[in-house]
């Protein structure tokens, strides 16, 4: 091993364990400032819209929710194809820690959606492209959750269900275009880099709330891959340490 | 080659397969996807007969007929190019509004109607505060009545981006 600053350093639990304890607080904090700005431009300085009147204001839960959605499922495939690749032990819990926040943001995304849609569009649900690919996106997430709960070799775990992730990838781009190939009820989209048809004070509470649940996701997901690590290697050395450096174990 | 590399290329190269069987079965399923079809697809006879089916489009300005019970409706939605007449009885969504988009579940009669078992308003993706929405309003008016004067015929409305 070189002295030179190495990346592959990280992929190993012993040293992204303290580091991740190191970064959560951080990502805990921006998530609360964030999402206090982003609640505060969105719930009392941004204006009624002109045709939805207050109902408009669950965009800043649904679209952010719906964005990371979709992002934490590339994530997880991203980790996925690493894993399978270059057979890292890291990536395959990094894909489990995040799917529990993928499930929640899907789910999230979609009962907004629905609490929106009956006073605005009429009705609750419709079979349209948008919806019925978002509803698959969540199966996805609890078929993956099923399927690496079901197999106890966590490494085979991780492979099965890699696998089902690199699979289910395709329907991430036919979620984003549903809009814009097929006659959907759901609306097209409203942010664009060019030019957005959004009230730029509306923009921005979108915008602050999304990167608050970013932040939130990151947090727990740092959270949740900690427990993994100690769960998988406590027959390790620097485990046992760790525990009792913290005087969980004497 | 590594076997790293090699099952990297192996991986990408099975992404790109399921991608293309989705792309193909996709667009085979193209039609039964749409949630709706257009007054000008009904036109052209593609309207399914004796089933139910759905027809998307724009609510035509100053087309909506209300009877006194005010439940039963009668209204025309265009894609500014064909109409149809659609009756409706019901209570219609709150953003249901002349000049922007409807969609209509329901049956094709032999006189052409489409009488309709549901109505659902289609939101547009503009969201703004009042004012602003009455400005852009002011503005396009003025322009219509700039034009009128000129005697150019009138700029049509700015509709939104159905799709």
């Amino acid at each position: 091993m070189n002295d030179r600053f190495n990346l592959y350093r990280f992929a190993s639990p012993a040293t992204f364990y303290p580091l991740a304890g190191k970064m959560i607080p951080w990502f805990v904090a921006l998530a609360v400032l964030f999402g206090i700005a982003g609640l505060y431009i969105g719930m009392l300085v941004a204006p009624t819209d002109f045709q939805q009147g207050e109902g408009y204001r669950i965009i800043f839960i649904h679209v952010p929710t719906s964005w990371l959605s979709m992002f934490i499922y590339l994530v997880m495939a991203f980790w996925a194809a690493i894993g399978l690749a270059f057979n890292t032990r890291l990536s395959g819990m990094m894909a489990r820690a995040l799917a529990p926040t993928g499930a929640l943001m899907a789910f999230l995304s979609l009962w907004t959606g629905a609490l929106w849609g009956k006073p605005m569009w009429g009705t609750w649900w419709v079979w349209d492209a948008r919806l019925t690919s978002e509803l698959i996106l969540l199966f996805l997430y609890i078929g993956y959750l099923a399927l690496v709960a079901a197999i106890d070799d966590p490494r085979r775990a991780d492979k099965a269900g890699g696998i089902l992730l690199l699979v289910g990838v395709v329907n991430v781009p036919i979620i984003y275009f549903s809009v814009k190939w097929w006659n959907t009820l759901h609306q097209g989209s409203s942010v664009n880099f060019a030019k957005s048809s959004m009230a730029e004070v509306m923009l921005w509470g979108m915008l602050l709330m999304a990167l608050s649940f970013w932040m939130y996701s990151i947090a727990v997901a740092l959270a949740r891959v900690r427990t993994l690590m100690l769960e998988r290697e406590r027959n390790t050395d620097w485990v046992r340490a760790e525990l009792t450096r913290t005087g969980e174990m004497q | 080659m590594k076997s790293r590399h090699k099952k990297m290329a192996l991986i990408v190269g099975a992404l790109a397969l399921v991608g293309v069987i989705s792309a193909l079965v996709l667009n085979a399923l193209n039609s039964n996807i749409a949630l709706y079809i257009s007054p000008t697809d009904v036109a052209q006879g593609k309207a399914p007969q004796d089933k139910l089916f759905r027809i998307g489009g724009l609510v035509k300005e100053a087309s909506i007929q209300r009877q006194a019970d005010g439940v039963t409706i009668r209204f025309i939605v265009t894609d500014t190019e064909h109409d149809i007449v659609v009756d409706y009885v019901g209570i219609l969504p709150d953003l249901f509004v002349e000049g922007k988009g409807a969609v209509a579940q329901g049956r094709l009669l032999p006189d052409g109607t489409f009488k309709a078992q549901e109505v659902l308003a289609k939101h547009d993706e503009n969201y703004m505060p009042p004012e602003a929405a009455k400005a852009l309003n002011d503005a396009h008016e003025r322009g219509v009545q700039k034009a009128a004067a000129q005697g150019q015929p009138a700029a049509t409305a700015p509709q939104p981006a159905s799709n």
